[in-house]
């Protein structure tokens, strides 16, 4: 290629990665802009620690997003309880235990499962797990934050395990010599040298689970119950992403609710945000390569 | 190769005739999911009247409805809830379609067979928890209502005197939500329009009757295209009022209740 059409190549490439960086900073810029004015005008307290939502009063609308909040911060760490243990040792066992074709076919099924589209998983929720947990625990109705956890929890296992295979691959293998020629055995060595190596890497999956189900919508708002008390395990509860889906359609452009939902855009942005700036941070702080 | 072309143009003329056609004569109505059983038997006797007008409806809950006429998103706005005076001072305006009954809907399997407006005030409001104090098995209730903007919600409990007081197990974004949540669940009472309720529920009897207006509403400031115009002429007119029993509700000239 001539040296005009290699710089053009690369001109192309500058400019898409310049696209992607730009609608970044336009939706920060639209967070920030459409968000602040609300949350400002309500109270930063009154909004992120007021306890009751209920934006459809006429005439006293009340907009304390914590059952919101709090509903989607033990949701979303519920989920990453249940799904980094198990995720994580399936990790191990990939990176590590499985013959080879074993690995492979468990791996492509992780990633069939990572596949699933949210509102399939939903529907599994909805019509298998909400009438079980009903009748196993004598509810009124299944939908609860419990159910919202197990929903996240299997939804999240695929990309915990894929990245902390990566973390787990990429640790070097004279660690592991060394520890063999310890006399220590395989197990000893998988748990107390591979992954604690490893460490920030497994961090990151962590965090990146924890992101994606804090986001998630469509499948919480089939399982949850909707209605935004303050979260209880058992109890119906209203997720941050559940609200906006709920109730944007009603909110009348420029009114203080539309705005207030799109304060809580911001304040899922935000929490996003801080899931995936968390392991970057850790790593800085902690040193480990 | 050829046909390659042939195709692509056959195509193209497919998506500019439908985009014509749209241009030609297209209603979009948007709001109460209440309503759609209703104004889908309307629209199906409005097409064969003209044929060449395409009558489109979406579900999305009567205040969305009500914003999308007044915001022009929409062409006729579907409420099932009359009009509030904010609504009314930013344009909105009502034409009585018909008049809808709420309903209270329970599992089939449950042996509950009547209630009063007390009980159901008890059941909603969460002083009441287990249907074994209504004669119904020791379970307990699961109380299932629409979100908060729904024409429904706010004329069930506007009509029982509970605005903002009930204690929702769940809440669901429509009224075939909320149907298909009653019939997959032995615990649950829900209510939904006398329209739209089908075998898989069973309907309980009450000692009031829960009546609310179906409304189409559009805006003060947004002309109505000729097609609106004419659905809502049909609709509204006596022609239309001969088609609204099929879906189980009463004409608006059956009066005021």
């Amino acid at each position: 290629m001539s040296r005009a059409g290699e710089r053009a190549a690369q001109a192309v490439l500058f400019l898409c990665a310049l696209a992607a960086v730009a609608l970044l900073l336009l939706l920060t810029a639209f967070f920030l802009s459409s968000g602040l004015p609300a949350i400002r005008e309500i109270g930063w307290k009154e909004f992120l620690l007021g306890r009751v939502w209920d934006s459809a009063d006429r005439a006293a609308p009340q907009f304390g997003i914590l059952p919101l909040l709090l509903a989607s911060i033990y949701g979303a760490a519920g989920a990453a309880a249940l799904a980094v243990p198990l995720g994580l040792l399936t990790a191990l066992f990939l990176a590590r235990a499985a013959p080879k074709g074993v690995a492979a076919c468990v791996r492509q099924l992780v990633r069939l499962l990572a596949g699933v589209p949210s509102v399939v998983c939903g529907l599994v929720g909805m019509t298998v797990l909400v009438p079980f947990l009903r009748e196993w625990l004598d509810l009124p109705a299944g939908d609860s934050l419990l159910a919202a956890v197990l929903v996240l929890a299997v939804m999240i296992l695929p990309p915990v395990v894929e990245l902390a295979e990566d973390a787990l691959a990429a640790v070097p293998a004279a660690y592991e010599e060394a520890s063999f020629a310890l006399g220590a055995t395989e197990t000893e060595t998988w748990f107390q040298v591979t992954l604690p190596a490893a460490g920030s890497g497994v961090l990151a999956a962590v965090a990146l689970g924890i992101g994606r189900a804090v986001g998630e919508a469509m499948a919480v708002l089939m399982v949850a119950g909707n209605v935004a008390n303050m979260p209880t395990l058992l109890g119906s509860v209203r997720l941050l992403t559940t609200g906006i889906a709920m109730e944007f359609g009603y909110a009348a452009a420029g009114s203080l609710r539309q705005r207030a939902l799109l304060s809580i855009g911001l304040v899922l942005f935000v929490l996003v945000v801080l899931m995936n700036a968390l392991p970057h941070l850790a790593r800085r702080k902690g040193g480990r390569p | 190769m050829k046909r390659g072309y042939a195709f692509g143009f056959l195509l193209l003329a497919a998506v500019l005739a439908a985009c014509g056609g749209r241009a030609a004569g297209t209603v979009n109505l948007d709001g109460s999911s209440a309503m759609g059983e209703t104004v889908s038997v309307l629209r199906e006797a409005f097409t064969e009247k003209r044929p060449g007008i395409r009558v489109n409806c979406s579900g999305s809950g009567s205040g969305a409805g009500i914003e999308g006429a007044l915001s022009g998103v929409c062409d006729i706005g579907l409420s099932s809830r009359a009009l509030t005076a904010e609504e009314i001072a930013r344009g909105a305006e009502g034409h009585l379609l018909a008049w809808d009954e709420i309903v209270v809907a329970v599992h089939p399997d449950n042996p509950v067979q009547t209630m009063s407006a007390g009980t159901l005030v008890d059941i909603f409001t969460g002083r009441l928890r287990r249907w074994s104090g209504l004669g119904g098995e020791d379970r307990p209730i699961a109380v299932y209502g629409r979100e908060a903007g729904s024409g429904t919600r706010d004329a069930f409990e506007g009509t029982l005197g509970i605005a903002g007081q009930c204690a929702y197990t769940n809440e669901y974004g429509s009224t075939g939500d909320v149907l298909g949540n009653v019939a997959g669940n032995p615990n649950a009472i829900g209510y939904v329009s006398r329209s739209a309720v089908d075998e898989t529920v069973a309907v309980v009897p009450l000692d009031c009757l829960l009546r609310r207006p179906f409304l189409l509403v559009t805006c003060r400031d947004n002309p109505l295209s000729e097609a609106a115009a004419a659905f809502l002429e049909f609709a509204t007119g006596e022609e239309g009022a001969k088609y609204l029993p099929l879906s189980g509700v009463a004409p608006a000239w059956e009066g005021r209740p």
